[in-house]
């Protein structure tokens, strides 16, 4: 019998120096915690821990700062965007970031998101996106499909009586004080890959100074969904993609970045 | 570079102070005084709405805070307002920020959190008539939103309640104060009339001492994580900070408690009234004097806490209570509670933005006086 040398052995994969070894209080097979670790990994690698202020938003997504060993500051529900300026502002030199889900941020909190983006504030918005309420049982969000079944839309969501899905981070995109917007998904590995890298890029851009950047991430809600997690995972990427097209929307600070044609879009950057 | 947590006491030297002669007085509207004594308090940040009686509050700080390189924001709404306050002063920064009536409603939610959170803030109502949209004239109509709740949970706010824009300008240094030594939000209640009126104020302030260096964030360099949060799932762990608070609004109580008396030693009856009922009180008192009717006047400075004792206290020798405020009768009901069965309690109010001049109040006086005479009420 023979073992390799310690030497020899290669370190592929290890907890991120920024994740708590706390567990999660996630149901299993749930979307927070691959995105957690992304957002963990990225602070690691742009060695941003130390100056990091999280703001953390009401939902399933609440106790990230229990995950996520950096400072944070919990905001009420949907006004994360108006404590991340506060904290922005008083601590110019900070990386801030708000990790908020798609009730939070789409409906409560459209007003402080469309006026922080207005402002081009420089701050990161990590926006998860799973088309339901998670944490109060499964109710219909702004984002949920049409036809999704929730626990208030128990024959499906109707257009004629609760309107279309709500497609806030194009909305977003079209203002000059946003400056990368993109939609990345946790379906499949590649597709994590791909978050990854928007994510940097929107980090990179807090950095340089830009404006607003907004990542949403299409995820998952099992429990909510009454799926088994492969089941909602295939759903995402088949499903939810139809509505929610993956790419990266604009990117007011990449030289010469065509933009789609199908979003009027304003060329000015923020100073 | 970041943003100091800390700063040392010391007098503010504004551009208005001279430094060889004794500063002179500058004639001021209420709203710009006071902005202008949170700014040489050393107001590090200021986030507001535009709302009448309180707009020239955030015209002042939107022209006087880029000038010291300070924050200044004009909020899409007064729940962004105070919710930008609540980031900034997790990071430390002494913040102010003002609304009148209908924008305190919505800065509610905010106020909870921070008093949740406990997280210091000075927040100024320049009350307007209620309900609803109601009107822009003065109003004490916010009394029990101010000393009994606006948002929900238990929790007490510090409210100072001054009666002259001079006082006013002296309350905002305490306020800050006060918001940071207790970590909680703190308000100062004042009036679409002391908002609005010009007074001569001489610019003499105070930079009360700052340390947040202990509990703010900056990032957790060489240091663990800091977490400032309201929400606690585990029953036995939320009562434990429940008692926390309550112990803290104890200490408050007992410390803090402000009030003034005017004319009150040899009075059978006694007016008690804040802010600009007290100012119209006054008048009334001298008139009444003039009449033979011995009056006077106990002002609570502190709303709350209330100065129950001082005012049961005063009662005791008091043939009658005269409560007078610009609302339906909110303070009467804290009266009521501290005078109990003492001396008989009358109340007068006017509302709407309606203000009660002081001859009504001397009639008042006079009825409550021939009432209680025949009633044999102690002398």
């Amino acid at each position: 019998m023979t073992t390799a040398a310690p030497e020899a052995r290669r370190l592929v994969y290890r907890r991120p120096s920024l994740l708590t070894e706390q567990s999660t209080h996630y149901c299993p097979g749930c979307g927070h915690g691959i995105i957690h670790r992304l957002v963990a990994e990225l602070l690691d690698e742009l060695q941003l821990g130390p100056r990091t202020i999280g703001v953390a938003s009401v939902g399933c997504s609440v106790f990230a700062y229990d995950y996520l060993a950096v400072d944070f500051v919990e905001s009420p529900h949907g006004r994360a965007p108006a404590v991340a300026t506060g904290v922005r502002r008083m601590r110019p030199d900070a990386f801030v970031f708000t990790y908020q889900g798609d009730g939070d941020l789409a409906a409560i909190g459209t007003a402080e998101i469309v006026h922080a983006a207005a402002r081009g504030e420089r701050f990161s918005v990590i926006f998860v996106n799973n088309g339901i309420y998670g944490m109060t049982g499964g109710q219909m969000a702004p984002t949920t499909l049409l036809g999704q079944r929730t626990t208030s839309s128990p024959t499906g969501r109707d257009a004629r009586t609760a309107g279309y899905p709500i497609p806030i981070t194009e909305m977003l995109a079209i203002m000059t004080g946003v400056s990368y917007a993109a939609r990345g998904s946790i379906a499949d590995p590649a597709a994590i890959g791909k978050t990854k890298a928007m994510l940097k890029r929107a980090f990179e851009i807090q950095l340089a100074g830009g404006g607003l950047t907004l990542v949403e991430i299409l995820s998952n809600c099992p429990v909510g969904w009454g799926m088994t997690p492969a089941e909602s995972m295939d759903h995402v990427a088949h499903d939810v993609v139809e509505t929610y097209p993956l790419g990266v929307i604009v990117d007011r600070l990449k030289a010469a970045a065509p933009a789609p044609a199908e979003i009027p879009t304003q060329t000015e950057t923020p100073a | 570079m970041i943003a100091p947590t800390t700063r040392p006491a010391g007098p503010a030297a504004g551009p208005e102070a001279p430094v060889s002669e004794p500063p002179r007085p500058i004639l001021m509207k209420g709203n710009e005084a006071i902005a202008e004594a949170a700014i040489q308090a050393g107001c590090d940040a200021y986030f507001g709405y535009p709302i009448t009686p309180q707009a020239e509050l955030l015209e002042w700080m939107a022209r006087r805070m880029p000038e010291l390189g300070r924050v200044f924001v004009q909020a899409e709404s007064e729940l962004a307002a105070i919710n930008m306050a609540l980031g900034a002063a997790a990071c430390g920064a002494r913040v102010l920020v003002s609304s009148s009536s209908p924008g305190i409603s919505l800065m509610a939610e905010g106020m909870s959190y921070m008093a949740g959170s406990e997280l210091p803030v000075v927040l100024v109502n320049v009350m307007r008539g209620g309900p609803g949209l109601g009107s822009i004239g003065p109003s004490q109509s916010d009394y029990f939103q101010a000393t009994k709740g606006h948002g929900h949970g238990d929790y007490r706010v510090p409210v100072l309640a001054p009666s002259s824009i001079v006082e006013a300008v002296a309350l905002v240094a305490d306020a800050f104060e006060l918001a940071e030594r207790y970590r909680t939000p703190t308000m100062i209640l004042a009036d679409g009339v002391m908002g609005q009126a010009m007074e001569p104020v001489i610019p003499s302030y105070r930079t009360p001492a700052h340390d947040a260096s202990e509990w703010a964030l900056s990032g957790a360099d060489g240091r663990p994580p800091r977490v400032l949060r309201s929400l606690n799932l585990n029953p036995e762990d939320l009562e434990a900070h429940n008692q926390r608070l309550q112990a803290k609004y104890a200490t408050i109580a007992e410390r803090e408690v402000r009030w003034a008396e005017e004319s009150l030693d040899d009075a059978d009856i006694a007016v008690v009234a804040y802010g600009t009922a007290a100012r119209v009180a006054r008048t009334a008192i001298e008139r009444a004097r003039h009449d033979g009717l011995r009056a006077g006047l106990f002002r609570p400075i502190t709303l709350w806490p209330f100065p129950s004792g001082a005012l049961n206290a005063a009662a005791i020798r008091l043939r009658a209570i005269v409560v007078v405020e610009l609302s339906a009768g909110q303070l009467v009901e804290d009266v009521r509670l501290a005078v109990g069965s003492t001396c008989p309690v009358y109340f007068h109010g006017r509302t709407g933005g309606m203000v009660p001049t002081p001859g009504e109040v001397v009639e008042v006086l006079r009825r409550v006086a021939t009432a209680t005479a025949r009633n044999g009420a102690p002398a």
